[in-house]
């Protein structure tokens, strides 16, 4: 076990016991589900339900209920997917990387964090699959099974399908890591449960029976997964991004796109995960688990990311005028100056100049303002999706096919759909699940003594 | 009887009557366990399970497919063979707009129009109007039987009521648009002779201009015979001849052959062009010269004066007028006396007179203008149509019968013809619609489709052909012509009159075939026949100086107002088959816009009224002409003389057909007779002023320029084009290791090998006008869908093969915002675009499933099976040529209306059965006639040789008029593809060294290397302008 010095700051403030631990955060499995929570999710519901109108439109009548057209083959729903893809990067790189590098303060914001990954992969796997003209078939047509065909095989060449791989293999380990590390507190919670609650929570602790030899075996299976985790947090938004980059079309085709992929990736990732934070620490009293300390550090990877991401745009402009290449010229300045250039121009605002504004300490401890700036974060990045995806694809080669694109209501109703979905699933989660990781939290409280001595 | 007493037996089991064998005599199979029950009869369970599996097999027989009616011959006709086509020449003529026709039937359908090679007049080449004819035979609008006041009949009640009717009517007309049709002619006669009657013929685009300069000038009834093909210099005042006037099939292939070059013959016609709005054959122009409308007459003169000054003879008195190029004209028609033409697509008859006697000046009379040989595609005569208006309107006209002719529509005085069809105590039309003129008269005798017909035509002097029926009539209809006879109170039937007509007239014409029967059979099996007839010398002497001073008159150097000049669409044309979605959602050669007809107007004009085109987003704008005006949508038109309007024709049907009807604003309405002829430039008493409301006009390019892109489009003049033969070429090389070499020599990939065929399109964009003829063969081979406006608006028209339209930027344009403009007067550039069936294809190696692979013979192929609609292949396509089915517009009752030849059960017969309907969320594409293709390979396999060249066309190619699109095998060292391009030797590589240095791919940097090879656009400028 790895010793803390005890000069540092404490991670959890308030005094907390073991026994506090245990039960502030059972108490919002074990207690009567609040007005509050009650809102939230009646309207996360309804955004569902509205949303699923647009769904259902589109799968029944065909994607012509999207603004696409022939020059713009995606729009929405792949920069839905993208940035989906995106937020889902935040919670492995928060529990793995940071378990890896003995980041102790992951410990409070790890489990929601890994939760929004998943759910944010659910929704973002959603849009590959209802982009598709024939999702009936694509469902499963893009996947190496064997089949009936004859010698029919999927084309491995194509990006679309190591985005199969990618994020299939994301999205599993990513499920298996949460639940693993979540077995040790329903456990918790079952030993304090009665009745119905007890048998449920019994079926999803699998047993456990917190004895030293389980223990163990439970740090080993994390730390492998982590260690399997790790690689792919880098990979998924890599491979997505060869989506773009192993095309021909001008703006799509950067080698940059790899590293650029990533760092927004967790860019926007940070982002969510902070505003679902400051949220759930004020909804659930959690204030002194997931502390001011806590949202700093997170800024602060914002700004590293967001500058990193700032760059790429920069040097995009550079190895485009450098390239000498005329189109690839055309299609930067277009993005800048051309018919875009207020969605350009959002995306720079939101992702470059804003997080800058972290270097002042006191934007960063601000809890108001570090909500507004994840927000435009969040905003800035969907507009770089948007960015990369429509104007490179609205004006490419042949001036002849040149389009614009106007987005329908579907469109917008199947955002809808999947920000409905998110958020049922977080407050379900946030209401039958513990929210922050007891049995971790617990290795980090300072014991009475050291409290003494200070 | 006595009773049988013996017992018979099957067994001895069944003798001895063991009780075994009475328990199981019921049974045939006692070892197998029963159905229902066994020993204890049926229980509960298996009932149950009997009556699941009855539900289930119930619900599972209701989930099949309905059935679908295929029903096999049970006497099999000799010709027809399944999924053999059969082709049968005949002829295509609607008014005088004439061709000649192959039509190809399968199963006893007539699916596809090509042209007849044999005919000396449109040759291979067909107009997009005559493609898409085809499909107005299945249209269920038509008239499923004769019809007295709006009530279906029989044609014996028709035949006597009308009979009894037309006798007591007093005076009969019988108004006709141009008929080119001897026998018709003949039975009209008849018919008019039995009651009495006067024959009237118009048309609806009127040439009556030149029809009277002719009978003027040298006494000709008829049209001359243009040769464009023999001019160095070609000359014309707002003649449309590419893709209007009179018979722009014939003027197109003519003009090309003066206009392909190669390195050993780069020589080319010059054209010089002066109009008012932007036309095809502006837009072809070496020199255009926007004028105004009320200009043009003195600009005829001015030419007249300029060149009479050369050649010493007298000038005429005309307000002079400052006009460019006419100078430079004069002075190159001049040098080419003889080899030059000057035409005017004016209809007044005093400019036809100047242009004859310029034409006199110059000697081209007899060489490339032959009244000699007079065509006869025009014969209508504006002035006794007028007259004949105003009896019927004033009530002095008894019977009238109108032979497939719609004057409440399209004529300038319909309301007048409305007005007085229900003042003639007897009206009759032969329309095979309702239309407006139909719908108002008493007997309606529907007419057969002309692909159910026999007819003969006589389109010119010594040129005859042939129509025969390719298909038995769909519905209760009657020739037309057989009516007449019947009228006439003839007995014999149109067919033995048409037939012995044909022989009499011209079996002494030929020795060649003794036989009065053989020589019908030939002809039929031609189509086409010449008479071989000289010409006869045609003199006469040009009166100028009378024209000149009505000229004077008429035309002024300075009008200040607005002026408007109605024009016809290369798609819509007169108005007639509007109701045809395939024209109506072809888009304009020059606008590229569909659904509708607006107002073109002026760049200057636009900027002043603030009118900004975006996304065909508009304003309407009205426009008044005397007491009429109109509110129509305005469309910026580069090219469009400042201070003048353009409106077309063909436009604002209503009684045309679910297709056509409220589409566009008439304009047959603002035409002018004041001057005895209908006019279509009106220069007096316009005003437009611009309204609020806004409107989207469907186009399916709406960037107007090539952004000065030279791995787009790469062209040159031809005094550089002499000088260096790759002229124009842009020619990108890569750095690698060391030098710079081509981009094809740096891949990624292994390169195919195509060890059979290598199939190619080579395009010649000096050879394309731009006409589109082949956009809607296309869309007939392939069944491609047609989506509608909104569909359009939504920029997801399905084509699969379009026409790229260019104008050129200002001049001196180098920033994006001053690229993205077009000139005032810009240069235009057509660019078909197709699949380029690349053998680097990026489209292939991004499919998920492998939807989309490459064949052994360098076709890049679509599985519609196999895609699930990821759209992939569409964005990485650097052509955007990949067509997404974004809704089901086959069966789907939101696209019934526009998309009839896949949603009624009629319509569908128009589909060609080799090609797939596309279902929804598939991605489709040009195969290049793959099944062509196929049946190509598989005929020369059957006879156990080898493909020869030639022997396949995609539907493209076949249909362009100027053999703009050459396919062909690029492995076949004999073939026309091979031999353009000058393909170095004959290599299995799917990478061709090509030696012609006009040729060149489209982005031939990226090196997805094209199947498809285009040649640079050569223009006969001294310079290269705006």
């Amino acid at each position: 076990m790895q010793v803390t010095s005890s000069v540092r700051e404490p991670l959890i403030t308030g005094g907390k016991t073991l026994k506090d631990v245990t039960h502030d955060i059972s108490r919002q499995v074990e207690g009567k589900p609040s007005m509050l929570w009650l809102l939230a999710l009646l309207v996360s519901v309804g955004a569902l339900a509205l949303g699923f109108i647009a769904l259902a439109a589109t799968l029944w009548e065909g994607i012509g209920m999207w603004g696409l057209n022939k020059t713009i083959g995606w729009a929405w729903d792949i920069t839905n997917f993208v940035w989906w893809v995106g937020i889902g990067h935040a919670g492995t790189l928060i529990s793995a990387v940071l378990l890896l590098f003995r980041q102790k303060w992951r410990m409070a914001i790890n489990r929601a964090a890994e939760a929004m990954t998943i759910f944010a992969v659910i929704c973002a796997a959603m849009f590959p699959i209802i982009h598709m003209g024939r999702p009936w078939l694509g469902a499963y047509w893009a996947l190496p099974l064997p089949n009936t065909f004859g010698s029919l095989w999927v084309n491995f060449n194509s990006p679309l399908l190591w985005d199969v791989f990618a994020i299939s293999t994301y999205f599993s380990v990513s499920l298996v890591f949460w639940y693993i590390a979540l077995i040790p507190d329903f456990a918790t919670i079952r030993d304090r449960a009665t009745g119905l609650r007890k048998v449920i929570y019994s079926g999803l602790a699998f047993g456990w029976d917190g004895a030293a030899k389980t223990w163990s075996r439970f740090e080993t299976v994390s730390l492998i997964l982590a260690g399997l985790a790790t690689p792919l947090v880098l990979s998924v938004h890599t491979i997505v991004s060869f989506d773009f980059a192993t095309s021909v079309i001008p703006g799509w085709h950067t080698t940059i796109f790899p590293p650029y992929f990533v760092a927004g990736a967790i860019f926007s990732g940070f982002a969510m995960v902070l505003t679902l934070m400051i949220v759930t620490r004020k909804v659930f009293k959690l204030e002194d688990y997931i502390t001011i300390g806590h949202i700093e550090l997170m800024n602060i990877v914002i700004i590293i990311t967001g500058s990193i991401v700032g760059i790429a745009y920069i040097t995009e402009f550079f190895i485009a005028w450098y390239s000498g290449v005329e189109a690839e010229q055309y299609a930067f300045v277009n993005r800048a100056f051309g018919p875009y250039w207020w969605a350009y121009w959002a995306m720079m605002t939101c992702n470059v100049i804003s997080p800058q504004l972290f270097w002042f300490k006191k934007i960063r401890t601000s809890i108001v303002l570090t909500f507004i700036l994840s927000l435009v974060v969040n905003i800035g990045m969907w507009f770089e999706r948007f960015v990369i995806i429509v104007t490179s694809l609205h004006r490419d080669f042949l001036p002849s096919s040149w389009a614009m694109f106007y987005p329908t209501w579907a469109d917008v109703g199947v955002y809808l759909f999947t920000f409905g979905l998110f958020f049922t699933l977080f407050f379900l989660f946030a209401k039958f699940f513990p929210v922050i990781n007891m049995f971790e939290i617990k290795s980090i409280i300072k014991s009475s003594s050291t409290k003494e001595a200070k | 009887m006595k009773e049988n007493k013996k017992t018979y037996w099957k067994g001895l089991e069944e003798l001895t009557n063991q009780p075994e064998f009475v328990k199981n005599a019921e049974r045939e199979f006692p070892e197998a366990p029963s159905v229902l029950g066994g020993e204890e009869g049926a229980s509960r369970r298996d009932f149950l399970k009997l009556m699941g599996f009855s539900l289930a097999a119930a619900s599972l027989a209701a989930c099949e497919a309905p059935v679908r009616k295929a029903i096999p011959y049970v006497n099999k006709p000799v010709d027809v063979n399944p999924s053999i086509p059969n082709y049968y020449a005949s002829t295509f003529a609607s008014g005088g707009d004439y061709a000649s026709i192959v039509v190809k039937t399968r199963e006893g359908r007539p699916i596809k129009i090509d042209g007849n090679e044999l005919s000396p007049i449109n040759g291979k080449g067909v107009n997009a109007i005559v493609e898409a004819s085809v499909l107005s035979l299945y249209d269920k609008q038509r008239l499923k039987g004769p019809h007295i006041d709006g009530e279906l009949t029989d044609w014996s009640t028709l035949d006597s009521q009308l009979k009894s009717a037309l006798g007591s009517a007093g005076s009969v007309k019988i108004v006709t648009n141009t008929i080119l049709s001897p026998s018709t002619q003949k039975a009209l006669d008849k018919f008019a002779e039995s009651v009495g009657g006067e024959i009237i013929t118009y048309d609806p685009v009127s040439n009556y201009g030149i029809l009277k300069a002719a009978e003027t000038s040298y006494g000709v009834s008829g049209l001359p015979t243009y040769k464009f093909d023999n001019a160095k210099v070609i000359v014309s005042f707002g003649a449309d001849f590419l893709g209007t006037w009179i018979s722009p099939t014939e003027f197109a292939r003519q003009y090309v052959k003066g206009r392909k070059i190669t390195k050993e013959n780069p020589n080319m016609s010059r054209h010089f062009q002066f109009e008012s709005n932007l036309s095809l054959t502006g837009a072809n122009a070496d020199y255009r010269t926007p004028i105004k409308p009320s200009q043009s007459g003195l600009a005829v003169l001015a030419l007249y004066n300029a060149l009479a000054r050369k050649g010493g003879a007298a000038t005429v008195s005309g307000a002079s007028v400052e006009i460019a190029n006419i100078d430079q004209a004069a002075n190159e028609l001049w040098s080419n006396r003889g080899n030059s033409i000057v035409v005017s697509g004016s209809n007044d008859p005093n400019v036809q007179i100047v242009i004859n006697a310029i034409n006199d000046l110059l000697g081209n009379n007899g060489k490339t203008v032959d009244f000699s040989k007079p065509s006869y595609f025009r014969k209508g005569d504006d002035e006794k149509m007028n007259k004949f208006v105003t009896d019927l309107k004033a009530g002095r006209v008894g019977g009238v019968v109108f032979y497939n002719c719609n004057p409440v529509y399209d004529f300038a005085k319909g309301a007048d013809v409305e007005e007085g069809i229900s003042k003639a105590k007897v009206s009759v039309s032969t329309n095979s619609t309702m239309d407006e003129t139909a719908s108002l008269v008493k007997f309606v005798a529907p007419d057969h489709h002309y692909l159910e017909s026999w007819n003969d035509f006589n389109p010119r002097s010594g040129e005859y052909s042939l129509s025969q029926p390719t298909i038995s009539p769909l519905f209760d209809t009657r020739q037309a012509q057989e009516s007449f006879l019947v009228w006439a109170g003839e007995s014999s039937n149109y067919f033995d009159f048409l037939k012995d007509n044909w022989s009499e007239s011209l079996m002494g014409t030929q020795s060649e075939i003794s036989d009065s029967q053989e020589f019908w059979d030939r002809s039929l099996y031609n189509g086409v026949y010449s008479d071989g007839s000289e010409s006869e010398e045609v003199s006469g002497s040009v009166d100028v100086s009378a024209a000149a001073t009505a000229i004077g008159r008429s035309y002024k150097a300075d009008n200040a107002g607005a002026e408007l000049s109605i024009y016809t669409k290369v798609g819509i044309g007169s108005g007639t088959y509007a109701n045809n979605p395939w024209l109506q959602e072809m888009s304009d050669p020059i606008s590229k816009a569909t659904w509708d007809n607006y107002l073109t107007v002026s760049q200057k004009w636009a900027k002043d009224n603030n009118v900004k085109m975006v996304e065909g987003a508009t304003k309407k704008a009205k426009i008044t002409v005397g007491d009429k005006s109109l509110v129509v949508p305005v469309l910026v038109q580069p090219g469009q003389a400042d201070g003048t309007f353009g409106l077309a024709l063909g436009y604002g049907r209503t009684k045309a057909g679910r297709v056509a009807n409220g589409v566009g604003v008439n304009a047959y309405e603002l035409l002018d007779l004041s001057k005895g002829f209908v006019n279509y430039d009106i220069t007096e008493g316009v005003s437009v002023e611009i309204t609020s409301d806004a409107y989207k006009i469907a186009q399916t390019q709406t960037h107007q320029t090539y952004m000065g892109r030279d791995f787009v489009i790469q062209e040159a003049t031809l005094a550089d084009y002499k000088k260096d033969a790759s002229a124009g070429r842009y020619q990108p090389k890569i750095y690698k290791e060391g030098e710079f070499v081509k981009p094809s020599k740096v891949s990624l990939w292994k390169g195919h090998k195509y060890s059979q065929h290598h199939w190619g399109l080579a395009i010649d964009m000096n050879s394309c006008i731009g006409c589109g003829a082949c956009t809607v063969a296309c869309q007939v081979e392939n069944n491609v869908a047609v989506v509608g406006k909104q569909e359009v608006l939504n920029r997801r028209e399905m084509a699969w093969i379009r026409i790229d339209r260019y104008y050129s930027s200002p001049e001196g344009a180098s920033s994006n915002s001053e690229l993205e403009k077009a000139a005032d007067n810009p240069e235009v550039t057509f660019q078909p675009m197709m699949c380029q069936h690349c053998n680097n294809a990026p489209c292939e190696t991004v499919c998920p499933v492998a939807a989309t692979t490459h064949s052994s013979e360098g076709l890049n192929q679509m599985t519609y099976n196999r895609c699930i609609g990821t759209r992939y292949c569409a964005n990485n396509c650097p052509y955007k040529v990949r067509r997404f089915n974004w809704f089901k517009y086959h069966d789907n009752k939101d696209f019934s209306t526009v998309n009839v030849a896949q949603n009624d059960d009629l319509g569908k017969m128009v589909l060609n059965p080799d090609v797939t309907v596309r279902a929804r969320g598939v991605i489709e594409k040009c195969s290049m006639c793959v099944q062509r293709i196929q049946l190509g390979k598989l005929t020369a396999k059957k006879e156990a040789r080898k493909v020869q060249d030639g022997e396949i066309n995609t539907a493209c190619a076949a249909a362009c008029p100027t053999d703009a699109i050459v396919f062909g095998d690029m492995n076949d060292p004999e073939s026309k593809i091979t031999k353009m391009l000058k393909i170095e030797e004959n290599t299995t590589s799917a990478v061709k060294e090509v030696n012609e240095e006009r040729a060149y791919h489209v982005l031939e940097e990226i090196n997805v290397s094209p199947n498809v090879w285009y040649f640079t656009k050569i223009r006969n400028k001294e310079k290269s302008e705006a």
